[in-house]
């Protein structure tokens, strides 16, 4: 047999139920890859006691002919997910020994979906940040390195657990969520996939919150396809979550064409940002190729207010994000600093100090800063009037094409340590991302080639609210040009 | 505090502090803390019952647990809603949740979700009522400025241990609504009023239940003097006041301690105060300069509030009548004294029952009321009042009450046979037929039993029928009384007479 690590969701799915292996046996395959994976610090709790159990379940379903949408498939899922009975840190000290009493709304229908868990993968603590070096438990290795060079590369974040396991193998698929980009960039610098769903298709319920009018959960995988069954699973009206959808989920699997005629793919000039490389533009060219080949129409398009998206975001992501993570005050759960004669000002000093890393207590200054008085209409109201424009760029947009075709981000993956010093130029990385969340559409990254030092660079798709079907539509007639089938060696 | 509509309430009120320089007026305006009656709490679906174990109502999303999100309840908004429309109010039906940041042990959060920016419900108003008596001459309008709905914060517990607090988070999210007037009252007495006036619409409508003494209603007081006719001066806040009384005494000691200080050559300092019910005074909390930047911003996790035009007009429709136009219906259609009509109105629950009295005599109100009213007012109002209980507990029902006015209506009861019969209805509950029936207690009329017993009493005293013959009148009253005796009281007094008078030529 085949090893079961090269299998995605859907050969998993499928061969699953045909008899070709049985659900334990994939598991075991993913579990024992996770363990040999762990040089990449890809997970930061095992757990195959529940991919086990799930795995189980499905086989024992099978015997009487029950099957659900994911039986067969272990998953990983990114640690902002709160997971019953298994810590969910946020990659934080101040979350450490945190294990939830409750699930997740994803992760419930996930698992109610047959999916098992293989454990809980790293991120940029609280999703802050773009290269993974944010988590307090150390960064993840992406599986890539330069031709002939062994640097550690970032695997992009904030997703960057779940990127580096879905491309190392370790992972079929894997949950993550993307606040400026944090599903698409790590998917764009792995050379996977990625899409963030319409803000509202996925339920928060029970996502540790970074900030709530951008944070969508989302899915991650080796093709688009894959990335199709797992939203589907994921998504839908959560009652529990006041800005959740109330919409029927499309069957985006059964719908998946890579046929593009008649629709119109918009090129925003806009996105042509100076300096950027040459080979980024020529991926974007190609992209377009690729695209035309599938039937579509290419038209320019403008998204004037562009530039303005990055620190329009910059501000409402941390003002949220400041109020957000307020409730870690070292009272109920995780961390608690208690110096000696502390009073309640001090121990909540004391514990989110300790408690919070560097990016994260920056972002919370940046936010308390934007929100007081005196400040609030020069940064806040500003910045929620840039978005307004911003959305409103996509509006106008919208009347000339379907969708539209950027690339993901303006590099392939930094080497770790590289970015690091300079928080500006990291924040530069979510250039092409923060727009179409900050207007709350889908947008996916699928692999579009490898720059010269092989390393992967990604396709960034836009569409219509609620229209992932076209995003993945897109996705897939790239993929089907693209014939990416670069994989990182296993140097681990 | 918002300064404007001044002119319309400075016509009344004539209560001064009289100052070693002066004399001074003193300006309140009060925001009131409603807790909004509803089951659950306003974000999340936890129950809101009084007096649980502490932490006993307290959910997921109270405790503020990683990756919890609000959902507002429904019921109340619409509850806000319908207090808006009962204060005349503007609703808007647009209106934003926010976030107001600060940092305490009894906020799981660290901000509490408010309305700053697009409150629920604008500018309304209420009438307080003339008295008298409180230097109130005449009924006086008081301006609303706002309503917005907002969640409550837990309790600290500082008496269960000598070094730590506990926290209760039974009340943390639980929903209210947060009623700002306008500076317009001039004196203790009109702040007094207009939180019995308010409390009584909110009872009405049935949106807080106005029980101070747990809680569910409390008043910030904002109080400033100044000398009649300038402008504002600067005003204090005095937090968390909960009771009509503590109300009208923080604002007599709070006044009289800023016109000391200003007399005193000092000046009164914008801050927050506490008032000491014990002692009787208010206290300096923090000042302004220390006071909280709360970084108030729209909260993310939730929509824009937008009511349709039909819900709007659905909770209008659905308004009880409320005390102003009952009170105005009680004088005009019912003829009762102003005095009554006052009385019967104030509280709903007391309105409830004498409208229920009414509906149980089965005849036109107009021609019933006054009997009831007085009925109600002097004999069940004394008794409950002497049981120590409201008139929810009353041991009679409005049925048992109408039934008594008609046996008095219909003179099977002369008056004080009434006031016998009640007295048994509060011990035993039973109803008055009933009582009249098994201890005969009913008035008689048999004009040939009380012949009978007429005759019997002539024959037995037939000494003083000769003295009466002899022009002795004062002898009557003999007469009626021993007729009485023999008929055990159950005569009825206009009948003995008649035939006494005939028996005696």
């Amino acid at each position: 047999m085949s090893d079961l690590t090269d299998f995605g969701v859907a050969a998993l799915r499928d061969g699953f139920r045909k008899g070709d292996f049985s659900a334990r046996e994939a598991a075991d395959a993913f579990i024992g890859a996770m363990e040999a994976g762990r040089p990449l610090n890809a997970f930061l709790v095992e757990t195959p006691d529940h991919a086990i159990a799930a795995a189980e379940e499905a086989d024992r379903g099978r015997a009487v002919g029950e099957l659900r949408a994911l039986s067969g498939v272990p998953l990983g899922i990114k640690d902002l997910f709160c997971t019953a009975g298994y810590q969910t840190t946020a990659a934080s000290h101040i979350l450490e020994g945190f294990v939830p009493t409750y699930e997740s709304t994803v992760t419930a229908k996930l698992f109610g979906a047959g999916a098992g868990m293989l454990g809980k993968l790293n991120l940029d603590q609280f999703a802050m940040g773009s290269s993974n070096e944010t988590s307090a438990y150390g960064n993840v290795i992406s599986p890539w390195r330069r031709a002939g060079d062994s640097a550690p590369i970032a695997p992009g974040g904030s997703s960057g657990g779940s990127s580096a396991a879905i491309a190392a193998r370790l992972a079929p698929a894997a949950t993550g969520t993307d606040t400026g980009g944090s599903i698409r960039q790590p998917a764009a610098f792995t050379g996977i996939s990625g899409i963030k769903p319409t803000y509202g298709r996925c339920s928060r319920w029970g996502i540790v919150a970074f900030a709530s009018s951008l944070d969508q959960a989302g899915a991650m995988a080796r093709d688009v396809r894959d990335c199709a069954i797992l939203l589907e699973a994921m998504s839908g009206f959560d009652a529990k979550d006041a800005t959740s959808l109330d919409i029927a989920v499309p069957r985006w699997e059964e719908n998946l064409s890579g046929n593009l005629k008649g629709k119109k793919i918009g090129i925003p000039k806009e996105y042509r940002v100076d300096g950027m490389p040459a080979e980024i533009e020529a991926l974007w060219e190609r992209g377009i190729g690729f695209l035309r080949d599938a039937g579509a129409e290419i038209v320019d398009v403008s998204l004037p207010h562009t530039r303005q998206a990055l620190p329009a975001y910059y501000i409402i992501a941390p003002a949220e994000a400041s109020a957000n993570l307020a409730r870690y005050d070292g009272v109920r759960y995780g961390l608690r600093v208690l110096p000696d004669g502390a009073n309640l000002q001090d121990m909540y000093a004391a514990t989110r100090a300790e408690g919070f890393g560097p990016e994260v207590k920056r972002r919370i200054l940046i936010g308390t800063y934007v929100l007081s008085a005196g400040f609030y209409d020069a940064y806040y109201t500003k910045a929620q009037k840039v978005r307004a424009l911003i959305a409103r760029d996509f509006e106008a947009a919208w009347a000339s094409c379907d969708l539209l075709l950027t690339p993901t981000a303006p590099s392939a993956a930094f080497a770790l340590g590289e970015k690091t010093a300079d928080p500006i130029a990291m924040y530069l990385n979510d250039v092409f991302t923060v727009p179409a969340s900050l207007a709350g559409l889908p947008a996916m990254s699928v692999p579009g080639g490898l720059d010269v030092q092989g390393l992967p660079l990604g396709l960034q798709i836009i569409g219509k609210p609620l229209d992932e079907q076209s995003v993945l539509d897109a996705g897939l007639a790239i993929e089907e040009r693209a014939g990416f089938s670069a994989r990182a060696e296993t140097w681990w | 505090m918002v300064s404007g509509d001044v002119t319309m309430a400075e016509a009344a009120s004539t209560y001064r502090i009289q100052g070693a320089t002066g004399e001074w007026e003193v300006v309140i305006g009060l925001e009131v803390h409603a807790q909004i009656s509803s089951n659950a709490k306003l974000f999340s679906g936890a129950s809101t019952a009084f007096g649980a174990e502490p932490n006993a109502n307290v959910s997921l999303v109270d405790a503020a647990m990683p990756g919890m999100l609000p959902v507002p309840n429904a019921e109340c908004i619409r509850q806000a809603v319908r207090t808006g429309l009962a204060l005349g109010a503007e609703i808007h039906r647009w209106s934003r949740f926010d976030r107001k940041n600060y940092f305490y042990a009894d906020l799981p959060q660290g901000y509490q979700i408010s309305q700053l920016y697009h409150p629920l419900v604008g500018e309304g108003s209420l009438v307080i009522e003339a008295d008298e008596k409180a230097g109130i001459p005449a009924p006086k309008t008081i301006g609303i400025e706002r309503l917005h709905v907002e969640q409550d914060a837990g309790k600290l517990i500082h008496d269960q241990h000598p070094t730590r607090s506990y926290v209760d988070l039974n009340r943390s999210g639980v929903a209210l609504m947060e009623i700002v007037s306008r500076p317009d009252m001039r004196s203790p007495a009109e702040a007094g009023a207009y939180v019995r006036k308010l409390r009584s619409i909110l009872r009405y409508v049935g949106s807080c239940d106005g029980n101070m003494e747990e809680g569910s209603m409390r008043a910030d007081v904002n109080v400033s003097v100044r000398r009649p006719g300038e402008p504002f001066g600067t005003r204090t806040e005095t937090k968390n006041v909960n009771s009509v009384r503590f109300v009208m005494a923080a604002i007599e000691h709070e006044a009289n301690r800023q016109v000391d200080v200003i007399e005193g050559g000092g000046t009164i300092v914008q801050e927050t105060r506490l008032f000491d019910p014990d002692k009787g005074v208010t206290r300096s909390m923090r000042s302004k300069e220390d006071a909280h930047d709360y970084r108030y911003f729209p909260d993310p996790d939730l929509l824009p509030l937008e009511l349709s035009e039909a819900f709007v007009e659905e909770c209008r429709a659905g308004l009880p009548e409320l005390p102003d136009a009952k009170r105005a219906r009680y004088e005009g259609v019912l003829g009762l004294t102003p005095y009554a009509a006052g009385v019967l109105t104030a509280d709903v629950a007391v309105a409830r029952w004498f409208e229920a009295l009414l509906a149980a005599t089965g005849k036109d109100g107009a021609e019933v009321a006054k009997a009831a009213s007085n009925w109600l007012i002097s004999d069940l109002f004394g008794a409950l009042n002497r049981l120590g209980k409201s008139i929810d507990e009353s041991p009679v029902s409005p049925a048992q009450g109408a039934e008594l006015l008609g046996l008095v209506a219909d003179g099977t009861l002369s008056g004080s046979l009434a006031k016998q019969v009640f007295e048994i209805m509060l011990e035993t509950g039973d109803d008055p037929a009933r009582i009249v029936e098994e201890r005969g207690l009913k008035q008689t009329t048999d004009t040939g039993a009380i012949e009978a017993v007429i005759a019997e009493v002539l024959a037995a005293n037939a000494d003083k029928v000769a003295e009466y013959r002899g022009g002795k009148d004062k002898l009557f009253g003999f007469f009626v009384g021993q007729t009485m005796k023999a008929m055990a009281g159950k005569a009825n007094p206009g009948v003995v007479n008649d035939l006494l008078k005939k028996a005696l030529g």
